[in-house]
């Protein structure tokens, strides 16, 4: 694929390593967080981790919607499926995530309720365009990546006047999650590696903040190429003693982000006080809800839904894992009882979740160095 | 779920849509939110969305910056393989 393959050379790669290995100052150590779980994943496949000096360390970071959903949200979206009747479409991540009493959407749907995975809102609204009878509910999840096209299928929904089309809105902020990975914990980073496909919406002027409280910021792209790019440049900020927002995807991302969608979400959507967070607790000003303008397309006054805080799983180390504090294989649970197959914290579902990935790419890895 | 990919624009179509060749297969997506976007054009594709165009110039900038940071990884004696 263009664009993609030309960014997976293996030979290229090993020499960016030793590049970045050559330019480690000696007895210094590098803690980078990847954001983005999409990273962590590229990090796993391709094992830029084992490419690396031990010196640099890359802590995977909160930037997986999927994970950060509480358990609440996805009780909710079940009982708009099961107990209101309503048609539910959702990104395919989301089905096998366990709500609470170990109930998921997958199982709600061999249940009997009407659930539906989509590849995009237009799959929703096409629904709901050829079912006119039934309500049917998009369940929105992301960041602000994914919330430009919710924010789209709301505004073509109103302008169709598609009344039987409602959207559960669950986008969250990028910034808020890193600000809360900063505030908290004991956790010492040197640098963030950002992510490349919100930023595509946000631009990177939002990473000032965190520049000026002394990270070094590099935005990234999603390929091996990328990856290690972005981390010499890291290593060089740090060696250099600078604190600044790079842009190492530039063929992607324009600097400014995407003017055209952040309009589309300022007018569909608005800050919502507070939201609770899987790992990261209660945030104010973190996530997005439909504005009173948009409202009859806001499913969670459509069908009057309250929300209803959910602990974890007993032992599930998802909360410490979304805020880099445990790694994956840290976790009581981790291949004892919790697999892709039959997950019990969300961070085991998701592509982008940090276990699935050392699920996926990492144990046998892992196994072998010990 | 942030996961972009990119897309070849091979049709315009009515209403800010089009069809776009993703490693071969074509879908139907949203250019709504890129101004200007021509057959040819490469987009970064999500969720049935366009969000960027994505710019040759700057992909083989960067390629070609990438390659002069691993000759000076080959100067420095890192390279084994």
């Amino acid at each position: 694929m263009k664009y993609a393959s030309e960014f997976r050379d293996a030979g290229l790669a090993r020499k960016l390593a030793a590049t970045i290995a050559a330019e480690c100052e000696p007895g210094r150590d590098y803690a980078f967080m990847e954001f983005c779980g999409g990273h962590t994943h590229t990090i796993a496949r391709y094992g830029l981790a084992s490419m690396l000096p031990a010196a640099v360390r890359l802590i995977h970071g909160p930037g997986c919607p999927v994970c950060v959903l509480p358990v609440g949200r996805i009780d909710s979206a079940i009982a708009l499926a099961r107990d209101h009747g309503a048609t539910l479409c959702t990104y395919g991540d989301m089905m096998r995530v366990p709500g609470s009493q170990r109930t998921s959407l997958m199982k709600a749907k061999a249940a009997g309720a009407d659930i539906r995975m989509v590849w995009s809102t237009l799959d929703a609204l096409k629904i709901a365009r050829e079912a006119p009878d039934r309500e049917v509910v998009f369940f929105a999840i992301g960041f602000e990546t994914t919330t430009a096209p919710t924010a789209l299928a709301i505004r073509m929904a109103k302008a169709e006047n598609l009344g039987n089309f409602s959207v559960f809105c669950n986008h969250v902020l990028t910034p808020a999650a890193m600000r809360a990975i900063l505030d908290g914990d004991s956790l010492r980073l040197d640098g963030i590696v950002g992510p490349g496909h919100a930023s595509a919406v946000i631009g990177i002027a939002p990473y000032r903040e965190f520049a000026e409280r002394g990270q070094a910021i590099v935005v990234a792209g999603f390929e091996p190429l990328d990856l290690l790019q972005a981390v010499l440049m890291l290593i060089r900020q740090v060696n250099a003693g600078r604190a600044m927002v790079e842009n190492a995807y530039a063929r992607a991302l324009p600097t400014d982000g995407n003017p055209k969608a952040r309009a589309a979400i300022a007018e569909t959507m608005a800050v919502r006080d507070g939201f609770e967070w899987r790992g990261l607790g209660w945030l104010a000003s973190s996530a997005l809800g439909i504005r009173d303008a948009f409202r009859d397309f806001d499913a969670e006054a459509r069908f009057a839904l309250p929300y209803v805080s959910v602990p974890d799983p007993k032992s599930c180390a998802c909360a410490e894992v979304v805020r880099g504090l445990k790694r994956p294989s840290e976790c009581a649970l981790f291949g004892r009882g919790c697999s892709p197959e039959a997950p019990v914290g969300s961070c085991m579902v998701s592509n982008e979740g940090a276990c699935a990935a050392h699920w996926l790419y990492g144990r046998h890895r892992a196994a072998e160095v010990a | 779920m942030c996961l972009a990919i990119p897309a070849l624009v091979v049709e315009l179509l009515p209403n800010g849509m089009g069809r776009a060749s993703v490693g071969g297969v074509e879908k139907v997506v949203s250019l709504a939110l890129v101004d200007g976007v021509v057959v040819g054009d490469y987009v970064l594709l999500h969720v049935g969305f366009a969000l960027s165009r994505i710019d040759p110039a700057e992909a083989e900038a960067t390629l070609a910056l990438v390659r002069e940071i691993g000759e000076l990884g080959e100067f420095a004696g890192g390279v084994t393989s």
